[in-house]
């Protein structure tokens, strides 16, 4: 069973405030690879290490069926920081 | 003194891990043994940076091996102070590392025995800055003098 987007975002929508919410299917279409970009104020306060940690335990069943999984998490202050650097 | 800040880190992890494991698909995260557990333990005191990855510094087999391997020479990481293991070489070390580090994918990078992260993060602390720093900070790499007064130079 291939991961598929819907799934993925449901299942982040599901367990954290959304900011913002980018999911990106590197695969073309088998599904076997996926980079996210989530914004959210759960991540207040963590360091980068623990909002990937959040996510991977989070999604550990769809990881876990997938070749690759990359992800960028931001507090939504950090992602205005960041927006406006890569402008 | 820093061994045992490790394992009760480990136990903290793995009590909120969900005990159900509901699909057979998920065999990396089945039970490593305690032989299997001090072996990794070895490889990961085996040198300040320790890189498990897909393929050889090389030849990387994997393009997230390939990038963690670039980003750690750029910062002039000096081979004798770092070791690679190629996970796609060893079965047992590929699934055993993701349920040792908690961590769902390879490359994943130890610095002097502590779990720094994947590609993601690597390249994330690379750009802020923060892994010029962690290596400093752990003596992989020599502190950058000074720069010679900036304004005299200029002017």
């Amino acid at each position: 069973m291939p991961v598929n987007t819907n799934d993925l975002e449901a299942a982040i929508r599901n367990a954290f405030p959304v900011d913002h919410l980018e999911i990106t299917d590197q695969s073309s279409g088998c599904g076997e690879s996926y980079s996210i970009v989530l914004v959210s104020e759960a991540f207040e306060g963590l360091s980068t290490l623990k909002k990937h940690r959040l996510i991977n335990e989070l999604l550990k069943a769809e990881i876990a069926q997938m070749h690759a999984f990359s992800q960028k998490t931001f507090t939504p202050i950090q992602y205005q920081a960041h927006l406006a650097k890569s402008r | 003194m820093f061994r045992s800040t490790l394992r009760s880190s480990f136990t903290l992890l793995r009590s909120t891990a969900p005990a159900a494991v509901t699909s057979s698909r998920l065999i990396a995260y089945r039970y490593l043994s305690q032989e299997a557990r001090s072996t990794i333990q070895k490889a990961i005191d085996s040198s300040p940076v320790v890189l498990f990855m897909k393929g050889t510094p090389q030849l990387p087999e994997c393009g997230f091996s390939r990038a963690v391997v670039q980003v750690l020479d750029l910062h002039g990481v000096p081979p004798e102070k770092m070791r690679t293991f190629n996970v796609l070489e060893d079965a047992e070390l590929r699934t055993g590392i993701k349920e040792f580090s908690e961590w769902p994918t390879i490359p994943q990078v130890y610095v002097n025995g502590e779990f720094v992260g994947g590609c993601d993060i690597l390249l994330g602390m690379h750009q802020s800055g923060e892994l010029e720093k962690l290596l400093i900070a752990n003596k992989v790499i020599p502190e950058e003098l000074p720069e010679p007064q900036q304004a005299t130079a200029a002017a």
